[in-house]
């Protein structure tokens, strides 16, 4: 068994039964996935056969120009939702990963007043969801004047607790002789955490770009972006969605495109990750 | 002789860590002393302040505004009005569908909370088992819906209610039933289908932690636990496995308490907003309702802490429960 790595206290019996199990929850995994990417490339008439087809057997690239046609002369363009979910996204990973860094350094290295405070509190706000502070939220958003901009979605998204915590638990076990090295060459604190800090935690930064990216990618703009040409592409998938059967093809195109760059990032960014989440645990 | 007479001022310098403890009885050093700590991590204040401010305006502040708006009626348009526990009493005695919608919640967190814990466990450690490249594999196929952005509505077309659905049509075909389900339109359906996508979806960031975590497990571990008579991978996973990998077991277990609570976005996806009957209805969509659509913000911010309570309380018990498992 080339696929099984030789172990102690295992048995070919109860391993090939796990496998098993893993195979059949893999594929119930797996199948809405495969179904989703064969979807984009049927042609409608195989799209709308019954009993339905589970893989495409003329695929063809017409959902994908469908979808050019269709919302290239709708009142918004599509390439502006593309557009607003880039912006998006990129604005709010790139500032996750160097604000939260920026906090996780000190935390994770230093001890200062208030600093173990300072990380129960991000510790608890693991603990609770979003949804809890919706209500104030959109107080201080139209306090700040952010309703119906980019910024009401970038900006919270910036300080994801989970990002912090596991750039803290990251970088804890950084060598402090590296630091200590850089101090006694006069090095300041930025420069420490800019030169040395950030160029050793890249593991780090894949991960929570792994975690964030997603989250951005697929908002529908949430509950404070009201305006047409400020939506996202999520937004648009959903309206096309709701318009009905007609555009069944369209739809499964722009899924397909939602759903494999984030798959993709993961894929590469992989290993990296596995070896942040190894010491993210809670100690205490 | 040199290098140890510079280790001194070194030590006092770079590791403010170990300083700390030091103990001055004196009352006035000690003022003197946190100020002084206080100018030494001024950089680090500096470093930590863009995400402080931001996590503090929306999350902090959001927190503690809503508990004090829990006490009060507030439209948004008129000054907010005290009402003491009002909203409380309101939605404890008098709001049937927030019992619906506490239930549902309940039901869903009892449920999904729990096995989506044990599939993300479960399943990693039947991964690691695997040589490398096909356990990355497997780790994209079980990590990839819960990223994987809006594709949980390819289940609106499997759960489709008439005939053409994939369910419906595979059933009836097999001669199952005769007569199309509505499995998202009945009350007695639709909270298992919620239930269900949930859990495809819940294998997340603790799923990740899991791998992770097996992986770094020490091997000599499990060398020396088959010198002292462990014989299969049952005994295994009980006395070095799971005590070798409680801090990741007790961060996966907040995450999934707090999701499983959270059931809101699959729910309106799926059975729409509000469902048939509030059939799939949960505080998260409750609070939506009066939030968002009748601008009840005193009566919602209540809705709001209950579920903060919920979920930190939640967390809190089963973080004192895990620590106690094996100690």
């Amino acid at each position: 068994m080339a696929l099984i790595k030789k172990r102690l206290n295992r048995s070919l019996p109860v391993s090939l039964m796990l496998f098993l199990f893993l195979a059949l929850f893999g594929a119930f995994m797996a199948l809405p996935l495969v179904y989703a990417v064969n979807n984009a490339f049927k042609p409608l008439d195989e799209l709308f056969i019954f009993p339905p087809r589970f893989f495409v057997r003329n695929p063809t690239f017409d959902n994908f120009f469908d979808l050019v046609a269709v919302m290239g002369d709708s009142w918004v363009p599509l390439s502006r939702y593309f557009f607003n979910t880039i912006v998006i996204t990129l604005f709010g990973t790139v500032g996750h990963i160097i604000l939260a860094s920026m906090a996780a350094y000190p935390l994770a290295k230093y001890k200062f007043p208030g600093s173990s405070a300072i990380f129960r509190v991000v510790v608890l706000s693991l603990m609770f969801s979003p949804h809890v502070t919706a209500i104030p939220n959109y107080m201080v958003m139209s306090r700040l004047g952010w309703i119906d901009t980019h910024l009401s979605l970038i900006v919270p998204a910036m300080a994801f607790p989970l990002g912090l915590f596991l750039m803290k638990q990251f970088m804890e076990q950084l060598p402090d002789a590296m630091l200590e090295a850089a101090k006694i060459d006069g090095a300041s604190e930025y420069r420490i955490f800019w030169k040395i800090v950030m160029p050793n935690v890249k593991p780090a930064w894949l991960t929570l770009l792994i975690l964030q990216f997603p989250v951005l990618w697929g908002t529908n703009g949430g509950d404070f972006v009201y305006s047409e040409e400020l939506k996202t592409l999520n937004y648009a998938l959903q309206q096309i969605i709701l318009g009905g059967i007609a555009r069944a093809g369209v739809g499964a195109a722009v899924a397909l495109i939602l759903m494999v760059v984030p798959i993709t990032l993961f894929i590469i960014s992989q290993s990296n990750v596995i070896q942040t989440m190894s010491s993210s645990g809670m100690k205490d | 002789m040199q290098a140890e007479q510079m280790e001194q001022p070194i030590e006092s310098t770079v590791y403010p860590k170990k300083e700390v403890k030091g103990n001055n009885p004196n009352k006035r050093s000690k003022m003197n002393r946190f100020k002084s700590e206080l100018k030494r991590g001024k950089h680090y204040y500096i470093l930590m302040a863009p995400y402080m401010i931001i996590f503090s305006l929306f999350t902090v502040v959001p927190v503690i505004v809503s508990l004090f708006l829990s006490f009060f009626s507030f439209n948004m348009l008129e000054l907010p009005q005290f009402v003491g526990w009002g909203n409380y009493s309101r939605l404890f005695l008098s709001d049937d569908v927030f019992m619906i919608a506490l239930k549902n919640t309940l039901v869903f967190a009892v449920i999904t909370g729990p096995l989506s814990y044990l599939a993300c466990f479960i399943f990693a450690w039947i991964i690691n088992e695997l040589s490398p490249k096909i356990r990355a594999f497997m780790t994209v196929i079980f990590y990839a819906p819960s990223i994987a952005g809006n594709v949980f509505f390819i289940w609106l077309i499997i759960f489709s209610g008439d005939a053409y659905g994939y369910l419906n049509g595979f059933l009836m075909r097999t001669g199952i039933i005769l007569e199309p389900i509505q499995w998202l339109r009945d009350e007695q359906y639709v909270l298992g289908v919620v239930i269900l996508v949930q859990l495809w979806l819940s294998l997340g960031t603790s799923f990740l932690a899991f791998i992770a975590g097996l992986q770094t497990i020490d091997h000599s571990l499990v060398e020396a636990g088959a010198v002292d008579g462990i014989k299969n991978r049952w005994q295994e996973l009980w006395y070095i496995t799971l005590p070798s990998m409680k801090p990741q077991l007790l961060f996966g277990a907040v995450l999934q308490i707090t999701q499983s609570f959270a059931v809101a976005d699959i729910s309106i996806a799926l059975a729409g907003f509000p469902s048939v009957n509030y059939a799939a209805h949960t505080v998260v969509t409750h609070l939506m309702d009066y939030g968002t659509i009748r601008f009840e913000m005193g009566y919602a911010s209540a809705i709001a802490t209950v579920l903060f309570g919920l979920m930190l309380g939640t967390n809190m018990l089963i973080q004192k429960l895990l620590r106690k498992v094996g100690t």
